[in-house]
């Protein structure tokens, strides 16, 4: 399957960290603009999807050694534990707060507990895209 | 002096805007009246990725000037179409050549055929029993 063409690959090499680089924008952008996990995980995906073009299939799980269903899972539950936390404060079940934090890089951040959820958005859309397109793939 | 400077902006961003268009135009009469499929994507490639690049510039000039926002969006986008338009290009002759597409009847010069048969001819000599 890999056939070699130096020039996709060598492009490949580049776009991919400009696609990641993006994808990961859209996900922290989402709270106040356009974007979010879901579009996030997507775009993720499609570069990952661009490597297994450009190389083989082979080669994406040797460099990227993830199962993705168990990635999958892990969003899920991520996000049904988001849900279970607001329990401990004593909410209703997905209650989410945010507040303001003096980091020492970033200065006055606003952290808010939905990123955690659509953290595990973005890894259920990122691990349900990819089990999809490499089952699909790899018919040996 | 302000007043100079949005003058000369509005000028540049209409002329970038027109410029990126026409060159679409050109590159959407070249794609219908061009014979094959290398000279038709040798039209599309070139003149539409340049129209995307001037109207994209444009945008981003119009972003800075009238409200004053630096979006880094729009330059990585006109670097993203600079890198892949080509290459995808690149693809599709690729491919077009190596299922045997054949070229415009009055192409005077194949060097990909020389060099596809002189590889074959060097792989030969390094392999020969099979």
């Amino acid at each position: 399957m890999n056939n070699g063409d130096v020039i996709l690959q060598t492009s490949t090499k580049i776009i991919l960290f400009i696609i990641i680089t993006f994808s990961a924008y859209l996900f922290f952008a989402g709270h106040h603009n356009p974007g979010g996990g879901f579009i996030g995980g997507l775009m993720s995906a499609s570069a990952l999807v661009l490597l297994a073009l450009a190389f083989d299939l082979k080669t994406v799980r040797k460099v990227i050694p993830v199962n993705y269903r168990v990635l999958t899972a892990l969003g899920l539950l991520l996000a049904v534990l988001t849900g279970v936390g607001s329990f401990v404060f004593d909410v209703p079940f997905l209650s989410h707060t945010f507040g303001y934090f003096d980091l020492p890089l970033l200065g006055k951040t606003e952290l808010a507990t939905a990123v955690l959820f659509d953290l595990g958005v973005y890894l259920a859309v990122v691990g349900v895209t990819m089990t999809i397109i490499l089952s699909i793939g790899e018919d040996t | 002096m302000g007043q100079i400077l949005i003058t000369i902006g509005e000028w540049s961003i209409a002329f970038l805007v027109l410029f990126g268009a026409v060159l679409s135009v050109l590159s959407t009469f070249g794609l219908i009246r061009l014979p094959d499929v290398y000279l038709r994507s040798h039209a599309a490639t070139k003149t539409a990725t340049l129209g995307i690049l001037c109207v994209l510039f444009a945008a981003f000039l119009y972003f800075i000037l009238y409200e004053g926002h630096v979006s880094a969006k729009l330059l990585l986008g006109i670097v993203f179409v600079f890198i892949t338009a080509p290459v995808a290009s690149h693809l599709i002759d690729r491919s077009a050549y190596f299922s045997g597409v054949p070229m415009w009847e009055k192409s005077v010069q194949d060097d990909l055929k020389i060099a596809m048969n002189q590889g074959k001819h060097h792989e030969e000599l390094h392999e020969p029993a099979e």
